[in-house]
């Protein structure tokens, strides 16, 4: 009754309050707009993703975890293309490591669809009634360690996940796997690895160089499983024309230098021949851990 | 003052004295070794002691005391003194090694740094009485403190330690430090000082126990930390060891004991970041300043020396006993108000903010008049009435001044000569102020529609139904038009007037849209400030005051400005929402913050504009004016212009 109510509602308004533009300017602006009208959708209005994950050439188990989930849809303003991306690479021993991951990945996307994404497709507005974005990361991250501390004693992991909404993205993110936006200019680190190393690098105390192959370098001071309330990094970035979004574990951001990433990214014929080519960028370089990517491209003219 | 290797001694490790790990602190401690989950099982000592066992024919175990991972403690009693009971530690650690040339090397480092400890003497340090070994198993017999480790009572405390009381351990941990850093013919650095290895005994001395000699032991294995997360100073990490290493870790435990944050559930090296009159606001000035520069990420930074930090320790007015001075600096900053550069008096409140424009200053008053004013001198250029007040705060553009009127009409003014050039209807006040963009004018009116006027003829163009007087002022961006209502809806309608989305608050919204990065952000009267996507209206992140928010956001970089009813003006994470810090004032804050260089600017119900560092929120100055200051400041050329209900207008040196 609701729903129906909401879009009787907004369909009446829309139509019958607005008087229409009589200038001449009016046209030229509308020519200028590149905003498609409904029925004749653009070039490409879908969120274009390629992803991979490979146990690498050392390891016996893929203790990493990918999830990608894309909800295109072209109506009204209010629902833009939506994508959920997580990524979680768990430790300890005895498949701990697996189910942890695989665990923390899946309650994430359970509380994101059920309290972000489902919601919003049964309104045809936003209110203040509704979660917001960040809140419901850090729930859904939450409730990912809640999970994880629960039933995989010994186990933890990291967690990186992305909501993309057009051409932003809602970052949240524990632990040392990375999220950049890739653009023509390189690559941008959005999160930040809660490790020791790079805490002191971010202070000054140790070089990136030095941080490489610092013995504690794979100390997280944070990671889901630890238990209690914890602290999650949120981050919203608008990804620019051209530019894209790669979530990727340590096995890759160890293995391939910066550069090295952003040129496959960049000269890759489509999002996933990206991510083959920098699995086996990885497992060139040793491959000495498990190597998971996921390489989301907004749609074309997606707006703000 | 180079420390050798032999010197190091510490040990991640459980002291003698201290109790078993509840499960609770197992939990806790296990956040730090997620990554190295194998690195506390490997040393394990196997087989515990039987109680009554008897070691060497002397010392007779009578219970376990606590275990690490390192190494086993017992509580035992020396038979050699067999008309008293005299009791002991027994610290056993395993040698695990198994190539014979590397288990040898590990007893002779063991029995080296036993024979060190045994030569200490300080009424500050538990006592080595003994050491040996049996087979692969080392032994240490230890000083017995009856008492409790400073962690143990900083869980039992209810509220906070009282600051005379931590000073006082700290400077008798300072002359312990001093001890041993002055050891020949090395320094000894204990490199593990935290709240659970200092007991206070039933006499409230304090005594440094868990000199880590079962570090040895651990030797080479991977992951293993050095010192103890939290505590461990930087430079630790790269194998520096050094004294002032121990006055970090001194400055970390005192950090911990006055805030109650325990440094090992933060991140790594954040006390900067989490300063201790955060949580704990009874803390001195003086001896936060103290513990900060012992915290300084840069060593050479630091105290020079353990009796250094005590002889300022020594000079805390608590500590001599005077009363604590609570007054903050702030008070200082009060006294140095500015003057204005001039001031205009209008015939009533002015709670319109100020447009400039070739030197000149127009600002609306509730005295029903448009003021045009030169910006140098504050002299009157000359003045527009209407037919009501005028809240409104102009815009100029193309050599016309835009504003709205009680009167219901939008004014289209020739900027220089302030003459008429037309006027637009509507059925409601025109509190909005207006924006202009595509040679349209675009405003809000009480009569609840959005207007789209022609500039140059004040036609409208179409007007849109808001759920709700709009008061609010549009923002514009792109091909979008964002505006609240007192309905409680943003909307966002796109430039032919029709509705792309919508957002609804729980109150009303009269605070005007300011835009970021891809985010459009707004106050409500529901008390929360908001932060929408702009494509969609999905709320990104929202954030909680304390009263109804009508102040409008001004935004720099990653931070949003704002004021709520609360009193405070907010600088909130333009990404997350989280308060970077906030801003008390006497009254409501109304007035929308202006941002200016590393400045923000705005008003409050309490008379005062303030001036404030945008990264910090420490008060510049402030200027007191004899009414509430609802108008909102503007900035221009290093001047602050800025209304009040006092019925003047002022100028204020930025």
């Amino acid at each position: 009754m609701r729903f129906l109510h909401r879009l009787f509602k907004r369909g009446r308004e829309t139509v019958a309050v607005t008087v229409p533009l009589e200038m001449p300017e009016r046209q030229q602006l509308v020519e200028q707009e590149s905003a498609p009208p409904v029925s004749a959708p653009p070039a490409r209005s879908r969120l274009n993703v390629g992803w991979s994950s490979d146990v690498g050439g050392v390891r016996r188990h893929n203790e990493d975890t990918a999830l990608v989930i894309v909800a295109d849809y072209a109506g009204d303003d209010a629902l833009p293309p939506f994508g959920l991306f997580i990524l979680a690479d768990g430790m300890g021993g005895h498949q701990a490591g697996e189910v942890a991951s695989s665990l923390a990945v899946r309650t994430m996307a359970y509380h994101i669809m059920r309290y972000l994404y489902l919601p919003a497709l049964a309104s045809y507005e936003h209110d203040a009634g509704q979660l917001a974005l960040n809140e419901a990361l850090v729930e859904a991250t939450r409730a990912a360690n809640v999970a994880v501390s629960c039933h995989v004693p010994g186990g933890g992991t990291t967690l990186t996940g992305a909501v993309v909404l057009g051409s932003r993205a809602y970052v949240a993110h524990v632990g040392d796997s990375r999220a950049y936006l890739v653009t023509e200019e390189g690559l941008e680190q959005i999160t930040h690895d809660h490790s020791l190393v790079d805490r002191m690098v971010e202070m000054g105390q140790l070089t990136r160089d030095e941080a490489a192959v610092h013995p504690q370098k794979n100390i997280l001071y944070r990671a889901i499983g630890q238990g209690g309330v914890i602290e999650v990094d949120t981050y919203i970035r608008t990804i620019p024309p051209k530019g894209r979004l790669l979530l990727c574990s340590d096995g890759l951001w160890s293995m391939v230098s910066d550069r090295e990433i952003a040129e496959i990214v960049l000269t890759a014929s489509s999002p996933q021949a990206a991510c083959d080519s920098l699995v086996a960028a990885a497992n060139q370089a040793g491959g000495l851990d498990n190597i998971t990517v996921i390489l989301v491209e907004p749609p074309y003219g997606s707006g703000v | 003052m180079k420390s050798l290797e032999t010197y190091r001694i510490r040990m991640p490790d459980l002291s003698p004295g201290e109790p078993p790990p509840s499960a609770v602190e197992e939990d806790r401690l296990k956040t730090h070794h997620v990554a190295t989950p194998a690195a506390g099982q490997s040393g394990g000592v196997e087989g515990r002691l039987p109680d009554g066992y008897v070691l060497q024919d002397r010392y007779r175990i009578i219970n376990l005391h606590a275990v690490g991972g390192m190494s086993t403690v017992y509580k035992a009693q020396d038979m050699r003194f067999a008309r008293v009971v005299r009791l002991c530690i027994v610290k056993e650690m395993l040698n695990v090694a198994t190539d014979p040339q590397v288990q040898a090397m590990i007893r002779s480092n063991f029995e080296r740094e036993a024979n060190i400890l045994a030569t200490l003497s300080h009424p500050g340090i538990v006592q080595v009485y003994d050491f040996f070994s049996e087979g692969p198993r080392c032994y240490l017999v230890l000083e017995y403190v009856d008492g409790k480790d400073l962690e143990t009572i900083l869980a039992e405390t209810e509220g906070f330690l009282p600051e005379p009381q931590v000073v006082h351990w700290a400077i008798q941990v300072c002359d312990v430090l001093s001890y041993l850093h002055s050891h020949e013919p090395h320094p000894i650095v204990f490199r593990d000082i935290k709240p659970s290895n200092i007991m206070l005994d039933k006499q409230g001395r304090i005594k440094l126990v868990d000199f880590g000699i079962a570090r040895i032991f651990q030797s080479g294995q991977r992951g293993t930390m050095i010192g103890t997360e939290g505590y461990t100073p930087p430079e630790q990490y790269r194998g520096v060891a050094e004294p002032r290493v121990d006055i970090y870790a001194l400055g970390a435990t005192m950090h911990h004991l006055l805030s109650k944050q325990d440094p090992r559930l933060e991140a790594p090296f954040s006390f900067h970041d989490r300063p201790i009159h955060k949580t704990n606001p009874t803390v001195s000035h003086e001896l936060a300043e103290i513990i900060n520069r012992a915290l300084e990420y840069d060593i050479e930074k630091r105290f020079g020396s353990a009796e250094e930090m005590k002889r300022a320790l020594m000079s805390l007015s608590s500590v001599r006993g005077l009363v604590g001075t609570a007054a903050l600096g702030t008070a200082a900053f009060f006294s140095s108000d500015i003057r204005p550069l001039w001031r205009f008096r209008c015939e009533d409140e002015v709670r319109s903010s100020a447009a400039f424009h070739n030197g000149v200053v127009y600002i609306g008053s509730y005295d029903h008049n448009l003021y045009a004013l030169d910006a140098g001198s504050g002299k009157f250029l000359w003045k527009y009435p209407t037919e009501g007040g005028v809240a409104s705060s102009p815009c100029v553009h193309e050599e016309q001044v835009f504003f709205g009127s009680a009167d219901r009409l939008l004014y289209a003014l020739n900027a220089e000569t302030g003459r008429l050039v037309w006027t637009c209807p509507t059925q409601g006040s025109v509190w909005s102020s207006p924006r202009v963009e595509f040679d349209h004018v675009f405003f809000g009116s009480d009569d609840q529609h959005l207007y789209a006027a022609n500039i140059y003829s004040g036609r409208v163009a179409w007007k849109f139904a808001a759920e709700g007087k709009v008061r609010s002022s549009p923002a514009i961006s792109g091909d979008t038009i964002y505006v609240g209502c007192e309905g409680g809806t943003l909307h966002a309608v796109d430039i032919s007037g029709q509705l792309k989305w919508r957002f609804r608050a729980r109150r009303g919204i009269t605070s005007s849209p300011a835009l970021g990065k891809g985010l459009v952000y707004v106050g409500s009267q529901d008390g929360y400030v908001y932060a929408l996507d702009m494509r969609s209206g999905w709320v990104a992140w929202r954030y909680r005051t304390g009263g109804p928010v009508v102040s409008s956001p001004a935004v720099r970089e990653d931070l949003v400005f704002i004021g709520s009813a609360d009193g405070d003006l907010y600088a909130l994470d333009a990404e997350s929402g989280r308060v970077v810090w906030r801003f008390t004032t006497e009254g409501q804050v109304s007035s929308s913050p202006a941002v200016a260089g590393d400045v923000v600017y705005f008003g409050s119900v309490d008379g005062m504009v303030y001036s404030l560092d945008v990264r910090t929120g420490m008060l510049r100055w402030r200027f007191r004016t004899d009414g509430p200051v609802l108008s909102s400041p503007r900035v221009f050329n290093d001047v602050v212009y800025i209304g009040s209900d006092d019925r003047y207008v002022y100028a204020l040196p930025a």
